[in-house]
């Protein structure tokens, strides 16, 4: 299948793909209506998927190195767009993204503005300019930029921290939702998620996770249209919920008026499972002040810029021009979800509260609620929880308690819809958490076999030795993040934020600077990286060790503060020290200009 | 033939100036190209500036206008405006360094 015109027959592949997913989702309709078990409709749509995404793992393997680092640079825009997109969005954007807007609205929403803003610094500023340099990896960059073991070095510990803060989140998420889709212990779930990851990677390094994220996305963006489209007609809400919600938000204001957001004692806090959280704030009123809401889309924003996985998607077009639309496109395949998380948050949050629908719990008796089915099951997974404080029989607003990512997976059931629903979103779920994964794990694998490795200690090694040694470390690495993940330190989200403070904190300025500042020389560079990261690092040490903090930076844009050091140093150093060769100089000419060879001569 | 002819000429004392001045009329080229790439990414990132941080200071008050489809602006932009406005914009700017690429003729051939 993957020979001769492979790229020309893509729309056709994967148009048939489409097809026969879909005809997947609809023979299982079938089956449920028939008696298939909810747990054999779980296990068919995510053994299924992931057997979908090994074939292609296997069809793509490659032995040249051009095929395995960066996919043989032949990868049109619209579907790179759709891999980045795949890439990009983690199990955090499909699971919580919806919970996180649904518990903490306005404040919350940053992130929407942030983690599609970015990539208008990606097109503007690096994209383009990386491309056209024809480096594999993003510390390959910087390496033959500024010139040296030691910049290279730097720029693969900044990814290696940043994207391994990252990835013990993702395989967490595919360990989270292979253990409820299979029913096994969580301990156990994550290694078949890495089990599941690796098969992508593998054999075709980044040419097998190109074609298996454009997969995975189309996996996942069905999987979270159809119950937002669903539910939203079953609930009357509205046939397009984008265009058509806007009563719905005006009618949870009103509810909200209406019950009144009662404080809890700490004593009846007590009681709530751990990880669920009440509805304390406005779903649609401006509930954080400007800096809060702008600091953190703006850590956003520069960590999108600077996190290598997403970078390295745009070494995989065919031109430097491709590069700059393939952003686009990536923002495109991106917002077609994120548009839509709000809207399952405002379609979730009515169905629960409104006591004028049926599925409105608010209002009711405690002991009716506790009688639901979809409760009882929500309440057993420890993601839903009612409790009678006050004492009155009914369960208020603040006596309703609920895990943020129960929103995506819980409201389908709560709105009614069959449970093949729920094992698509288990699909969906599955397919973003691996596609993000996937990408991660080949960033570090790349780099310390590419830069590491190759650039540094054996710059002679045959392809065949590369290869071998690249995947190793994919192996190596992937175990070391599952059992990370397999000991939960933090939540999903948390550490997903993080990851983009230290890859901000480290790498922004030296990557732009590289590019749009001829001056900007190695030690510059050094200092850059080392100091970004360490004081970025420190601030956050010192805020979860109760800091207080200044100019009101937390611990989720903490890469304020470390890539602002990180610019004075770069600066101030570069200035200090001499200007860069002239042949570096030409370097930074050529790169700026589309035409021509690429900078980089690979092997 | 073209590059054989370059040789040519360049092995008389003729030829030598030549070189010269193709390189400064190149060198000139590249500056006015890189002025007008800079150009375009102080305009994009000025609309990006605005988009994604500037209407958010007055976050609050925006919020009491009704915006599209009847959602209340500010709500409405980080759903969706902000976000389909960066789509948008990224697509205008590849759009126009592509033209500036052409006219100074930087454009790569044979692919889109």
């Amino acid at each position: 299948m993957i020979k001769g015109n492979f790229i020309d027959n893509l729309p056709k592949i994967y148009g048939i793909y489409t097809g026969g997913f879909i005809a997947f989702i609809i023979i299982m309709a079938i089956g449920e209506q028939m008696g298939m078990s909810a747990k054999a409709i779980g296990i068919a749509f995510v053994g299924f998927t992931i057997f979908i995404y090994a074939l292609i793992g296997w069809l793509s393997r490659t032995a040249q190195a051009s095929n395995y680092y960066v996919a043989g640079r032949s990868v049109p825009t619209v579907f790179n767009g759709m891999a980045t997109a795949a890439d990009w969005m983690s199990g955090a954007s499909f699971v919580a993204m919806a919970g996180g807007i649904y518990f903490k609205g306005y404040g919350y929403m940053a992130l929407l503005v942030g983690w599609t803003g970015g990539y208008v610094l990606v097109a503007t500023l690096l994209a383009p300019y990386l491309r056209k340099f024809g480096c594999y990896t993003v510390p390959d960059f910087v390496g033959t930029r500024y010139g040296g073991n030691t910049a290279r070095l730097m720029a693969v510990i900044v990814l290696t921290v940043a994207s391994f803060t990252y990835v013990t989140a993702q395989i967490n998420a595919t360990g989270t939702i292979a253990s409820v889709a299979l029913d096994i212990p969580f301990q156990y779930a994550v290694y078949v998620g890495l089990v599941s990851i690796l098969l992508c990677s593998m054999l075709g390094g980044m040419r097998g996770v190109t074609w298996t994220q454009v997969a995975q996305y189309i996996v996942l963006i069905i999987a979270y249209l159809l119950p937002v489209f669903w539910i939203s007609n079953n609930i009357g809400a509205g046939f397009f919920p984008h265009f058509m919600l806007a009563d719905e938000v005006a009618r949870i204001g009103e509810l909200e008026q209406q019950f009144g957001f009662v404080k809890n004692s700490a004593e009846d806090l007590k009681l709530v499972p751990k990880g669920l959280a009440g509805i304390t704030k406005a779903h649609s009123e401006v509930n954080a002040t400007p800096w809060a809401f702008i600091s953190l889309a703006l850590a956003m924003m520069m960590g999108t810029a600077s996190l290598p996985h997403v970078m390295m998607r745009f070494f995989t077009t065919p031109s430097v021009k491709a590069a700059r639309k393939s952003v686009g496109w990536s923002v495109f395949f991106i917002f077609l979800l994120y548009s839509s998380a709000p809207m399952l948050a405002t379609l979730s949050k009515l169905a629960l509260i409104d006591p004028s629908l049926p599925t409105g719990i608010i209002g009711k008796s405690i002991a009716e609620v506790q009688a639901i089915d979809w409760y009882q099951n929500w309440n057993q997974a420890n993601l839903m929880f009612v409790s009678d404080f006050n004492g009155n029989g009914t369960v208020e607003l603040n006596e309703f308690f609920m895990a943020g990512k129960a929103v995506v997976l819980a409201t389908p059931e709560v709105a009614g819809l069959p449970y093949v629903i729920s094992g698509l979103v288990a699909a969906g779920g599955m397919a973003a958490a691996m596609s993000t994964a996937d990408g991660l794990i080949l960033a570090i694998a790349n780099a310390i076999s590419h830069d590491v490795y190759y650039k540094m200690i054996d710059p002679k090694a045959e392809t065949a030795k590369r290869l071998l040694v690249a995947r190793v470390l994919l192996v190596i690495i992937g175990f070391a993040g599952a059992t990370i993940a397999a000991m939960e330190i933090q939540g999903i989200l948390g550490s997903v934020i993080w990851a983009f403070d230290f890859a901000m904190s480290g790498l922004f300025w030296p990557l732009v600077l590289g590019v749009w500042w001829k001056r900007a020389n190695k030690e510059g560079a050094i200092a850059g990286m080392v100091l970004g990261l360490v004081s970025g690092f420190a601030y956050l040490i010192w805020v979860r060790s109760g800091g207080s903090g200044f100019l009101g930076i937390t611990q989720l844009t903490f890469g304020i503060f470390g890539s602002t050091v990180s610019l004075v140093a770069m600066v101030v150093v570069s200035l200090m020290t001499s200007e860069p060769s002239s042949a570096t100089q030409k370097m930074v000419d050529d790169a700026r200009v589309p035409a021509g060879q690429q900078v980089i001569s690979q092997r | 033939m073209h590059i054989f002819y370059t040789f040519i000429l360049s092995q008389n004392g003729y030829g030598f100036a030549s070189y010269n001045l193709k390189r400064e009329v190149y060198m000139a080229k590249n500056a006015q190209h890189w002025e007008k790439t800079k150009g375009l990414l102080i305009i994009t990132l000025v609309l990006w500036a605005i988009f994604s941080m500037g209407i958010f200071l007055f976050g609050a008050e925006m919020n009491t206008v009704t915006g599209p489809f009847g959602y209340p602006l500010t709500y409405w932009f980080t759903c969706q405006g902000s976000l389909g406005f960066f789509v948008i914009l990224i697509f205008w700017f590849a759009g126009r360094q592509e033209k500036i690429d052409e006219e100074f003729g930087f454009s790569e051939k044979g692919d889109n």
